[in-house]
């Protein structure tokens, strides 16, 4: 049943509907700029940003079938980084970036510490209670904005023939990004740490039975996650030029989390489309209407209880149960 | 005698007011079918769980190889040489037959962090997981996704995982539950083979399967071991006939015949 059509080319590379649909989206994106106006690029880099945030939680979520209530932290983290190095002088994206994943990074190392010592509905009010706390924090830092947060001059520098401050650029560069962080994660769910985590995911207590101590494997995914999600917060701070603890509020969060259930758990890409059906969604009906979530929480309801695999599993072919 | 290569000394566990392991001292040795059997709620898979690690004994140590591991967590020991299976099917279902076993391998080949090369393409990790998945038979299935297998194929793969590390020491935990007479025979035939390279404890309420297979007997009752030696003593122990069958009368002898030890809890 739904054997996907696969077929071998001579370079060796296996040829799937899921990997078009790929180049489709890739070529998609890569597109916007030229054809549509200064708008619809903010939205598109926006969609690709908190996809790249979506897809570092489903690297915890899908495969390690870790709930994390809080992945808002990392992302604010790593906003907060580039932000409070710039109003201290620093200005380059090859320092300012590396840093926001490195912050998020040790961040989800602490939490993750803690947290991954329990497990179900615990491990959500954990993490959870986590980026409440570094949400207050950061509401309370006044010398960085406190609760109106923080404006950025202007967008970190990378040198060369690139600026990020040109809106056409700066799009291409976080599409770039994305890319490359999407193959590192394929990679990375494929290999041998990716197994140990997918096992965990499903039946911890059978990978301890066999010997794997669990617990650090699934903190350090854990800690990559957030590094992920960190970088995702650097880019988002210079695509809109401003820092807030809005940020790592629990509800955005919760966005986070419908962006990867509504594109599907456990993908990678799907996460992505996760990220562009909810803010699309959001755009389209918040053109008729400010209570837009009437429309799209029925909409979410269906899509668990009829699609469980989200967008990509609609778009790609049955997998075997 | 050789000397065992594990050890219980004085265990105890209490749940509450349950006392769960009441005193256990047991010897293990390689080339041996050690099976434990008793009525349901004697402490079986209580016991079986202080072994793996999985729970901590309240009293008693636990010597494997002369080591003493009662304070070692569940991979340790697992890396020492104990494998075990479940009670209830217990593999990972979005996986194939191969890629089960495959991750058993990987736990022994030391730290898997290792996060380029496609796990499925490690060639000595995918033979050894087909040389163990050969053991019990099952290399024509190793690409079937483990949802789809049998039940009794599932616990086939179960003992295949637990045969990946090569272990010293290998718990059975109703090995034949659940199963048919065919797929019961064949794990007979499987459990024999195995004998001769490691110690197994069998939990079982197969009778049947208990008499024809093990060089010794254990009986639980109540978290105690009333009862240890070989099938023929244990046949004749007056002890294990009155705690065991209680006041009906039916002497072990026709257990052989499939009486299902289940009649009396």
């Amino acid at each position: 049943m739904g054997k996907p059509a696969d077929r071998r080319d001579r370079a060796g590379i296996h040829f799937t509907r899921i990997h078009l649909l790929y180049l489709a989206a890739g070529i998609g994106f890569f597109l916007i700029p030229l054809a549509a106006d200064a708008f619809y690029t903010r939205l598109a880099g926006r969609i690709l940003i908190y996809g790249l945030c979506a897809l570092s939680l489903d690297l915890i979520l899908g495969y390690g079938g870790m709930v994390s209530f809080g992945h808002a932290a990392f992302l604010g983290i790593g906003a907060y980084t580039v932000g409070i190095l710039s109003n201290h002088g620093v200005e380059s994206a090859w320092i300012a970036w590396p840093a926001a994943m490195a912050c998020a990074g040790v961040t989800a190392l602490v939490i993750g510490a803690v947290s991954l010592r329990t497990s179900g509905a615990y491990f959500i009010m954990i993490t959870l209670a986590f980026s409440q706390m570094l949400y207050y924090f950061f509401a309370g830092l006044a010398d960085y904005g406190g609760d109106d947060g923080m404006a950025l001059w202007s967008r970190n520098s990378i040198g060369g023939p690139v600026d990020p401050g040109n809106p056409t650029q700066f799009y291409y560069l976080v599409l770039l990004l994305l890319a490359i962080v999407f193959y590192l994660c394929r990679r990375l769910v494929h290999s041998r740490f990716g197994m140990v985590i997918q096992g965990a995911g499903e039946n911890e207590r059978r990978m301890r039975a066999i010997g794997f101590p669990t617990y650090r494997y699934r903190l350090v995914c854990f800690m990559i996650s957030g590094a992920v999600a960190g970088l995702s917060g650097a880019l988002i701070s210079n695509q809109t030029l401003y820092i807030s603890p809005a940020l790592m509020h629990w509800s955005r969060s919760g966005e986070i989390l419908v962006m990867v259930i509504l594109g599907g758990m456990g993908s990678l890409a799907g996460p992505v489309m996760g990220a562009a059906g909810l803010l699309l969604t959001e755009e389209v009906l918040s053109e008729y209407t400010e209570h837009w979530m009437i429309i799209l929480g029925p909409l979410l309801i269906l899509m668990v209880l009829f699609a469980r695999g989200g967008i990509y599993g609609l778009l790609s072919p049955r997998r075997e149960s | 005698m050789t000397t065992p290569v594990l050890t219980l000394r004085g265990l105890c566990k209490d749940f509450g007011a349950i006392r769960a392991t009441d005193q256990v001292n047991l010897d293990f040795f390689s080339g041996e079918i050690h099976a434990l059997i008793g009525p349901n709620g004697a402490g079986k898979t209580t016991l079986i769980n202080q072994i793996a690690g999985e729970l901590k004994p309240d009293a008693g140590a636990i010597r494997f190889e002369g080591q003493d591991i009662t304070f070692q967590p569940v991979h340790r020991r697992s890396a020492l040489g104990i494998a075990r299976t479940f009670q209830a099917t217990n593999i990972f279902n979005g996986f194939t037959a191969l890629d089960n076993v495959a991750l058993a391998v990987q736990a022994r080949d030391g730290h898997s962090f290792r996060f380029w090369k496609p796990a499925r393409r490690v060639e000595p990790v995918r033979d050894a997981a087909l040389t163990a998945l050969g053991q019990v038979g099952l290399v024509h299935r190793a690409d079937t996704r483990a949802s789809r297998l049998s039940y009794g194929e599932q616990r086939l793969v179960g003992i295949a995982m637990a045969l990946a590390s090569s272990p010293r020491v290998l718990l059975l935990d109703e090995p034949m539950a659940g199963m048919g007479a065919r797929a019961s025979a064949e794990m007979v035939g499987l459990l024999r083979r195995l004998k001769d390279r490691m110690s197994l404890l069998l939990v079982e309420h197969d009778m049947d399967a208990v008499f024809s297979l093990a060089d010794r007997i254990s009986v639980l009752v109540y978290g105690r071991i009333i009862a240890s030696g070989t099938p023929e003593e244990i046949r004749r122990s007056p002890a294990v006939r009155e705690a065991y069958l209680g006041e009906e009368e039916i002497t072990l002898e026709n257990t052989a015949t499939g009486l299902q030890v289940e009649t009396h809890a």
